[in-house]
């Protein structure tokens, strides 16, 4: 299976503290990689690094060949990566389908282009698909800060979706959903997976949604990465329970 | 009641401008000056709404740029040159003074980027003091010729009116469309959330400069019309507060008449430029009315006054019910 993006010895300092310590891993074509560890094990700030919010202490990721370490959000983003955050992230004075035009605008045309071109740059079919697959078809001129927190939280992902990206990061998608939007969510996100063959990457706490979601697991403890397979072997590695449950 | 609300808009917008149309008929000379006055801080202030209203970036140095307009127009025209050549120069030079002033910006925001911004409208003011060799200093620059356009002069004060709400209405135009644009809705995004934005490929560097950038570059065109039309210029309007066209003064016409909305800047330079005409009669008096207005509009209705039409028409919300039936149906179709 191809790699998409190789993360080698990532390693994040702040002060004296050791955040994350030496993480390597790869992301495969296709599939979807789960990262768990209990909290504080060092997740976020690895998926910081990785995506240029913050820059790793050292070591690399490489996306498709090409080192894209520290490199702004912004162009990471032109190069195919896209993310959600673990807090909601939408931007509430925006419709829905505005919110969709704004995640894809800037991967089409110039700046100039932006300023004299149409006004939805060319992507309101392509939101409105984007809407109907995420169910959201009666919420489309709505202000997102009219939606419901699961449904805001499904116009994040759908966000993430938009320009096409070829690696999804998401942080926490199931983070406060109720049960029914939960299962949307997870079906939704099977679905860009099988349909359109996205690969993610998804850290999570709500351990049935990821033993459900993900087809391959990482799993972080205190900043290393102590265990790495598919979830059944790591729900049964004595590391792995250790650090969940304790001595 | 939502169904009324863009007719209703429209209505208004063309009962303003029929107005504006035959309002020199109405008013003595004093009064089309004071309308004059109107359509240009209008201006300056459809600007400092772009950068503030819709990017976000809070910025005390719009009178600064006023300053550069109305100073390269009154120089140049009163050396032989012609009123747009020095239009056009005033919008550039506005222009990359404010994207260097954007810089901060990428650094410090809210009160530390007001900070900023005052010491540099300060500095402004001190170089337009003291830097006599070039404009004067506080003796300034007087007998600022008025241009003629196809052979009217705009020396007459009707004619000037008309001309300079021509301008209103074009730089009004070209910001709307400007703010329409997927431009707009990128500095929507900077305002509202710049991390999010950043990693959805909006590159918010380049977008605060050119927020910053366009907003001093039509405080520029703001300026060169007021030199136009009052004639005589001097450091004194272009600094912090006090008149109309300072910086204070503009940020209040922003933020009264609602930051961010379009109409904004048009009915906050009502409140600053008319209601103290209005309100003269009061004497010393006018000042107290005019600042306890203010204090309870920012504190019953922070939005400003088109915030404030804007709650009102869309009468009063049920949020309840309004976030959850969509819910439910949304939970219907998951199933």
């Amino acid at each position: 299976m191809k790699t998409v993006m190789e993360v080698r010895n990532i390693r994040k300092q702040f002060g004296g503290i050791v955040a994350v310590d030496d993480v390597s891993f790869d992301v495969r074509e296709g599939e979807i990689l789960g990262i768990i560890g209990p909290n504080g094990s060092g997740k976020s700030t690895l998926f910081n690094c990785i995506l240029g919010q913050l820059q790793p202490t050292s070591g690399d990721v490489h996306l498709e060949g090409r080192k894209v370490t520290g490199i702004r959000p912004c162009d990471l983003n032109k190069l195919g990566v896209s993310r959600t955050f673990q807090l909601l992230q939408v931007f509430p004075q925006l419709t829905v389908r505005e919110n969709l035009i704004l995640a894809g605008q800037e991967h089409k045309g110039t700046m100039m282009r932006r300023l004299f071109g149409p006004r939805d740059a060319g992507l309101t079919g392509g939101a409105n698909k984007m809407i109907e697959f995420f169910r959201l078809g009666h919420l489309a001129d709505e202000k997102a800060s009219g939606l419901s927190y699961g449904q805001q939280k499904l116009l994040d992902a759908a966000m993430a979706f938009m320009a096409g990206p070829r690696l999804v990061l998401l942080d926490e998608p199931a983070g406060g959903v109720n049960l029914t939007m939960l299962q949307s969510l997870r079906d939704r996100l099977k679905a860009m997976n099988t349909e359109q063959g996205a690969t993610f990457v998804v850290i999570e706490h709500n351990m049935e949604f990821v033993m459900a979601l993900c087809t391959r697991i990482v799993v972080l403890a205190e900043g290393r990465l102590i265990a790495e397979g598919d979830p059944a072997t790591v729900r049964k590695n004595p590391k792995v329970i250790e650090a969940y449950l304790g001595h | 009641m939502r169904a009324f609300r863009k007719p209703a808009a429209i209505l208004a917008l063309l009962a303003c401008l029929a107005f504006l149309l035959v309002a020199p008929q109405l008013f003595k000379p004093y009064g089309v000056f004071i309308l004059s006055i109107w359509a240009v801080m209008t201006v300056a202030a459809i600007g400092l709404n772009l950068t503030l209203g819709y990017a976000g970036q809070v910025s005390l140095a719009q009178a600064a740029f006023v300053g550069v307009g109305a100073y390269i127009t009154a120089w140049m025209t009163t050396h032989g040159w012609p009123f747009w050549t020095t239009y056009v120069l005033a919008f550039f030079v506005c222009f990359a003074v404010g994207w260097v002033l954007g810089y901060p910006a990428l650094r410090v925001q809210h009160h530390y980027l007001a900070f900023v911004t005052l010491a540099f409208n300060t500095l402004l003011y001190l170089v337009f003091r003291n830097e006599e060799w070039l404009t004067n200093g506080i003796y300034g620059i007087s007998n600022i010729p008025r241009p003629s356009v196809l052979g009217w002069s705009m020396n007459h004060p009707h004619n000037l009116y008309y001309f300079l709400l021509v301008h209103l209405v074009l730089i009004s135009a070209a910001t709307w469309l400007l703010i329409q644009s997927p431009w707009g809705r990128a500095f929507v995004a900077v305002r509202e959330n710049p991390i999010r934005a950043l990693s959805l490929g909006v590159d918010t560097r380049r977008y605060t400069l050119m927020a910053f950038a366009i907003g001093a570059g039509i405080g520029g065109l703001s300026g060169s019309l007021y030199a136009v039309l009052v004639q005589f210029i001097d450091p004194t309007p272009f600094a912090l507060g006090a008149t109309p066209t300072g910086s204070l003064s503009l940020l209040l016409m922003v933020v009264v008449g609602g930051s961010g909305y379009f109409f904004g800047p048009f009915l906050g330079a009502v409140v600053a430029v008319l209601l103290p005409e209005w309100l003269r009669f009061a004497q010393g008096y006018y000042l107290m009315a005019y600042a306890i207005f203010v204090i309870g509009l920012m504190v019953y209705c922070p939005t400003g006054l088109l915030g404030l039409l804007d709650r009102m028409f869309s009468g009063k919300k049920k949020p309840s019910t309004e976030i959850e039936s969509p819910a439910k149906t949304a939970a219907e179709v998951a199933r």
